[in-house]
């Protein structure tokens, strides 16, 4: 057998979690495979059984701190499935308002700390500048302290309705644990007028740094970073794009509808394919099925996140974010989008949408109602809930006993929807950028801007959870005498 | 520059929440890049393995490990980071007691295994694949960590200097780590840097001594917001959980699950909270106590929702009894 020999990247950076790429050569030094692997697992899917149904939310949240409340609300959705109980109006729209903060953290943090350092210091940056540091010296430091007041503006908002924002305690079945003031809607109404200013400020940027340099447009639209797989995302009932309710929509790599389903509907459409050289499985269409990891209309990969939720949708539901959903597309050459990279720029026209849905609610006269929770009267069953996390679809699916106790669940999460994608992108990229055995230090960085154009979080991905602990207290009196053992 | 601080953030079994706590410092970020040169943070900066297994033992300042140790990998880079680093911090509530990844030690690795690549409504898995440590692939072998049975506490696997609890910890809990690090002003080795009192001591909620009668679960009632969530029959695990949060939870009106840790006289913050529920159940004798206690959904869950690795029946030094 031939001897090759082999390229590793170990860890990959700014993403969030693990992971490693192990490229292949041939004798020639030619890219033969390169593998994207992610070398943990957790274990939640195990772990949540036997615990009470409601404290999901917490514990999911764990998986990732990154997008704990996409976890969170997934599984609060699916609690309201369990317990076939309907959250009030004001509940589903405070929810909502508390989800687009989150997205608006998220997207700032990938974009600024995680992806702007390939841009804006360069690809072929020292490595010791090419992070947010790096950025901030560029942009200068008003800047990015602008940056990081939006980015703390959005944590602040869902702190107030989550108690904090990194892993919140909010969600319960039918509704929420509490309402907002009127004083707390004021501020938030205020951050987020704040918040459409900055998305536009960040969407000029774009602009300015990344459209109007020629060698980053080329980048941007060039084979090695270009993919053809199908596309979902949730939408509304006009196709436009929405993070917290809808139906999910999935359309093929030529732009047509596939399918669209609701939520309970999600395993007829998706399976999960295992491989041994990796820890995280490849989530991929059922009905189209699982033909390796290759892209086109035969394989059933799917796009999840920015793009592929853009791709999906018809456009966005407000005016400013709508505007630049139309722009991107002109200069992509139409939909759908296949250029990776433009993951990065939809995520700003995502920024923008997330901005101004967060005004949108904040003005809602509902917003400050205290009618946040319906007490649950049915018995629990089984009930699944989606929301579009930040890095794309997450799918969280409980079944229980008649008490309301996890007996089965099973999550379905963003990043590992990409990571079909995400392994072709890579060794896509691999094999445009490395010649003859050539390969310096930007090119291995160039080759990570593959993935992290997908923002991948293998956090999320390596959930999995486990069990029951018997435990007995066993109470004296003080003179030492055993009074009763008692079993919990 | 010379003097700055050689400072390395690491992730283990983690979720990334406490890399984004240290973000949430907001412009204080800026103050710590200022003080401090860091030499490795995966979720920011480029720096790989490798220029870490080039640095000299001693080299780096502090390390903030945040993350429990469940993989071959991890353990080898808290060895490899404990052998460079000054001082070794436990960031959070992960690398100091397990945390919810903890849990895992509720099932085996084998059981964890098949339900995740065998069992799962959408798993299709006919020729029985399982994640191999070494794999013979068509281009060459492949390597990923091994999953230990157990999940461990940082301070299982390599001493440990301090702890940080949280989960995550608040900006103020890290600001007051930060300054005492950057200042030298450090506690005794060991001590953890939070409050130090139990949250129920610092609680401004009403408690009128009442037994619980009744447990409930929080989305079976409205709780008051005014009065103590554990004689509103709501389990609550501020009276064994160390302050120090802000009382984050309890101000939303969800009762605390403990991710603080142990308040400064527990030590297994499970077995505590049994047995102070235990001691406010309004139960005459052993037939009313056990029916009582039968209404308590889980209790090892949540006893020990962030420290079972901690626990008495866990706690060992790995390779050790």
């Amino acid at each position: 057998m031939a001897k090759y020999t082999r390229i590793t990247i170990d860890p990959i950076t700014r993403l969030e979690g693990h992971g490693k790429i192990e490229v292949f050569l041939d004798d020639a030094g030619n890219v033969e495979q390169a593998y994207l692997q992610i070398p943990e697992l957790r274990g939640f899917e195990k772990f949540c059984e036997g615990r009470p149904a409601e404290e999901m939310p917490q514990i999911t949240s764990r998986i990732c701190g990154v997008c704990p409340e996409a976890h969170h609300l997934a599984s609060t959705k699916a609690l309201d499935a369990v317990w076939h109980v309907e959250p009030p109006s004001a509940a589903k729209k405070l929810r909502e308002l508390f989800y687009n903060a989150h997205m608006l953290h998220s997207h700032i943090a990938h974009f600024y700390a995680l992806a702007a350092p390939d841009f804006v210091v360069g690809p072929g940056a020292d490595k010791k500048d090419r992070n947010i540091l790096g950025v901030i010296a560029k942009v200068g430091l008003e800047t990015g302290q602008e940056v990081i007041k939006h980015r703390s503006y959005a944590q602040k908002i869902q702190a107030m309705i989550g108690g904090k924002a990194t892993h919140p305690s909010c969600g319960l079945p039918g509704g929420l644990s509490k309402p907002i003031t009127e004083e707390e809607r004021e501020k938030i109404e205020s951050m987020a007028l704040s918040l459409v200013d900055f998305a536009e400020v960040s969407l000029q940027i774009f602009n300015d740094v990344v459209l109007k340099n020629k060698d980053y447009v080329d980048l941007i639209l060039s084979d090695t970073y270009s993919l053809n797989p199908y596309s979902m995302g949730m939408v509304d009932n006009n196709n436009h794009v929405n993070f917290y309710d809808g139906m999910m929509r999935i359309t093929d790599p030529e732009g047509k509808e596939f399918v669209k389903f609701s939520a309970g509907e999600y395993n007829k459409h998706f399976a999960e394919h295992v491989e041994p050289w990796s820890y995280l499985k490849f989530p991929y269409l059922k009905n189209v099925g699982w033909k390796g990891l290759v892209d086109g209309i035969e394989s059933g990969l799917v796009w999840v996140g920015p793009l592929g939720r853009l791709n999906a949708a018809d456009g966005m539901a407000t005016a400013r974010a709508n505007k630049a959903y139309q722009e991107m597309y002109s200069t992509l050459g139409g939909k759908p989008g296949k250029a990776t990279l433009a993951h990065h720029w939809a995520r700003l026209v995502e920024l923008m949408y997330a901005a101004e849905r967060l005004l949108e609610l904040s003005q809602d006269p509902e917003i400050t109602s205290t009618e946040v929770r319906a007490i649950p009267t049915e018995t629990p069953t089984e009930g699944i809930g989606i929301v579009e996390a930040p890095r794309g679809t997450l799918m969280h699916h409980y079944v229980t006993d008649e008490r309301g106790m996890i007996r089965k669940a099973n999550l379905v999460v963003a990043s590992a929807h990409g990571y079909g994608a995400m392994n072709i992108s890579v060794d896509k990229a691999a094999k445009g950028l490395i010649k003859g055995g050539q390969v310096d230090e930007a090119a291995k960085n160039m080759i990570e801007m593959a993935f992290r154009a997908y923002d991948p979080c293998f956090g999320c991905s390596t959930h999995t959870l486990p069990g029951k602990l018997p435990l007995v207290i066993r109470v004296y009196d003080k003179t030492g005498k055993k009074l009763m053992d008692l079993e919990w | 520059m010379a003097n700055k601080l050689k400072l390395a953030i690491y992730w283990a079994a983690a979720c990334g929440g406490c890399d984004v706590a240290i973000l949430d410092t907001d412009e204080k970020i800026l103050n710590i890049a200022e003080a401090a040169d860091i030499v490795l943070w995966p979720i920011a900066m480029d720096f790989k393995y490798e220029d870490l297994y080039k640095m000299e033992p001693g080299s780096i300042d502090v390390c903030l490990y945040n993350g429990a140790v469940r993989t071959s990998e991890q353990e080898e880079l808290a060895r490899a980071l404990r052998d460079r680093s000054n001082v070794m911090v436990a960031f959070g509530a992960c690398a100091s007691w397990g945390g919810i990844p903890g849990l895992a030690n509720l099932v085996t690795r084998e059981e964890i295994f098949n339900t995740v690549y065998k069992e799962t409504v959408t798993t299709i898995n006919e020729d029985d694949i399982r994640p191999a440590t070494n794999y013979q692939g068509s281009h060459g072998e492949l390597h990923l960590p091994k999953i230990y049975d157990r999940v461990w506490s940082l301070d299982q696997v390599v001493d440990v200097d301090y702890y940080v609890p949280g989960c995550p910890p608040t900006p103020e809990t890290i600001w007051t780590a930060v300054e005492a690090i950057v200042t030298g002003n450090l506690p005794p080795k060991g001590s953890v840097i939070g409050g130090t009192k139990s949250l129920c001591d610092t609680c401004e909620r009403e408690k009128t001594e009442k037994k619980i009668t009744q447990f409930k679960r929080p989305f079976e009632i409205i709780a008051d917001p005014k009065k103590c969530l554990l004689e509103q029959g709501l389990v609550c695990c501020g009276p064994v959980t160390r302050d120090g949060c802000g009382h984050r939870c309890t101000n939303n009106n969800m009762p605390c699950r403990g991710c603080y840790g142990p308040s400064e006289k527990v030590n297994d913050q499970g077995a505590r909270l049994l047995n102070a529920i235990a001691s406010i159940m309004d139960v005459k004798d052993e037939k009313s106590a056990a029916e009582l206690a039968a209404t308590w959904e889980d209790p090892a869950g949540t006893a020990y929702r962030f420290g079972l690795p901690k626990s008495l029946i866990f706690d060992y030094k790995k390779g050790g009894k």
